[in-house]
């Protein structure tokens, strides 16, 4: 008896331990999250919006992302949604690409030649997608789901989640399809389930202090395919595009509260 | 949450602008020493007293090593001075400040670390050092080797 | 930079574009990234130094710092500036609303 009571106290203390640590990593990014490096970013990404360029030397100002041209407020918590111009459901930087080739004549080339920045020189996609997601805040995630290209873009999103694929054989699922599981520190959320994607997807995109650098979710998808050895995604495609349409809706109605900060 | 209201801030962006004269002291003994004891000794600092009168906040475990958010407010009457190490980095001086009339005693600012270790904070004032010493477990090393 | 009063107090908060290299860092090449970080702070209200701080590289990549200031009244100018073992410097000031 007194075997059995000892070893139940060790496991007691051990879940306790895990525990303690999950608190102590909360309070640490809590911590972190006053004052924020991404509100440099912001702040970049508004002089972009204004910054007249291409061949037709215009700004993003015209550009609509859902709400009317123009209007940033409540735009980022509307995305992903179909738009009747280019005929398709598109995430915010799918549709920045868009209005940069349509509005200020400028080549998918060149528009999407750097789409992922460095340390020390961040893209114009990172700057705008920090300014344009920060004039959601506060605001529900309310996705598109009504047009039937919306209805099918999240069917698509979802099936690629669980699609296993490449060199591996993963799928989102491998790392984000079941509770308790873990890469080193980190726990995975398991990002079919609303409850779990709901703090994810409200807060990014999210400045990321490991590496100093503004991460979107565009460069999300984009990483994860390579972290399982899948080939890489083309910028704003079918896929990505629809891999964030059925994050986003499993996280619907969730007050988004970013751009975030980051491990 | 409290009454101080937080302001938030311009981009001081990384540009090239006539160099502020280099009177500005840095003391290159003190932040290349290799250990905390001989830092403190070439900042001139004596004998500290542990002491609850310094409040440090830090968590406990940093996910990443990189950026360890420390919050240093001193209640001790007439604290002059906040000084900031970190045991076991490979320079373990981190900062000083320097406080004159019109600013209090307080900092927030974010470091980073090599490994799990103590930080310790040393207050002076009127002359006497005080010092208060928490643990923070790091998870990845945050010096870029 | 803005900042506001509040039960006698002025919290400003300053952040920083700076590498804050260490020189212990490699770049993709394998190359070491020399040292490159901020040395020197000065916090300035109307002109007159309140704050004067010595960091290390150990201060991580664009630094964000908080600091207090003794009561305060609109109108007041604050300036923070900062100098790099390079002999780069850079400031940035607001008037307290």
């Amino acid at each position: 008896m007194k075997a059995l009571a000892f070893l139940a106290a060790l496991a007691v203390s051990s879940a306790a331990l895990a525990q303690d640590a999950a608190k102590e990593i909360q309070r640490y990014r809590e911590m972190i999250a006053e004052g924020s490096p991404a509100e440099l970013f912001e702040l970049e990404g508004e002089t972009l919006w204004k910054k007249p360029q291409g061949p037709r030397n215009v700004s993003l100002e015209k550009c609509d992302l859902g709400r009317g041209p123009g209007v940033l407020k409540g735009a980022y918590a509307g995305l992903p949604r179909y738009f009747k111009d280019a005929d398709r459901v598109m995430d915010l930087e799918t549709r920045l690409l868009y209005c940069m080739t349509a509005l200020q004549g400028r080549t998918r080339e060149e528009a999407a030649g750097r789409v992922f920045g460095t340390a020390d020189k961040p893209s114009e996609m990172e700057s705008l997608s920090a300014y344009i997601a920060a004039q959601s805040r506060g605001m529900k995630l309310e996705p598109g789901m009504s047009h039937p290209k919306e209805k099918q873009s999240f069917e698509l999103g979802r099936a690629l989640f669980f699609q296993r694929t490449g060199a591996w054989d993963f799928s989102c699922a491998s790392c984000h399809g079941q509770e308790g599981v873990r890469i080193r520190m980190q726990e995975l959320p398991v990002l079919y389930k609303p409850q779990s994607a709901r703090p994810v997807m409200a807060s990014w995109p999210a400045y990321r202090v490991s590496t100093s650098q503004f991460v979107t979710l565009q460069w999300r998808m984009n990483d994860c395919f390579r972290q399982m050895r899948t080939p890489e995604p083309t910028f704003g495609s079918e896929t990505t595009a629809a891999l964030i349409h059925f994050l986003t809706v499993t996280a619907r109605d969730e007050t988004y509260n970013g751009p975030g900060i980051k491990r | 949450m409290n009454s101080i209201r937080r302001a938030l801030v311009a981009a001081l962006m990384l540009t090239l602008v006539k160099p502020l004269s280099a009177l500005a002291a840095w003391n290159k003994e003190a932040f290349g020493a290799k250990s905390a004891g001989d830092a403190l000794k070439n900042l001139g600092v004596g004998n500290a007293t542990p002491t609850a009168e310094l409040s440090v906040e830090v968590p406990q475990i940093a996910e990443n090593g990189a950026v360890v958010p420390i919050e240093i407010s001193s209640a001790i009457p007439g604290t002059t001075a906040l000084i900031v190490v970190i045991d076991k980095n490979p320079f373990p001086l981190i900062s000083r400040f320097d406080f004159k009339e019109g600013a209090l005693p307080f900092v927030k600012v974010n470091v980073k670390m090599s490994e799990t270790s103590d930080i310790r904070v040393l207050a002076e004032a009127a002359g006497k050092y005080y010092v208060t010493t928490r643990e923070v477990k790091v998870t990845i090393g945050g010096c870029g080797g | 930079m803005r900042a506001t009063l509040g039960q006698g107090v002025t919290e400003i908060r300053v952040l920083m574009t700076h590498p804050m290299e260490t020189g212990q860092r490699k770049d993709s090449e394998g190359k070491i990234v020399p040292m490159h970080f901020i040395q020197n702070l000065t916090v300035k209200v109307n002109g007159k130094a309140v704050i004067e701080a010595q960091t290390s590289q150990a201060v991580s990549r664009n630094p964000v710092f908080s600091f207090r200031l003794k009561g305060g009244a609109k109108g007041d100018k604050i300036e923070v500036s900062w100098l790099d073992n390079h002999g780069d410097s850079n400031s940035t000031e607001a008037t307290v609303a």
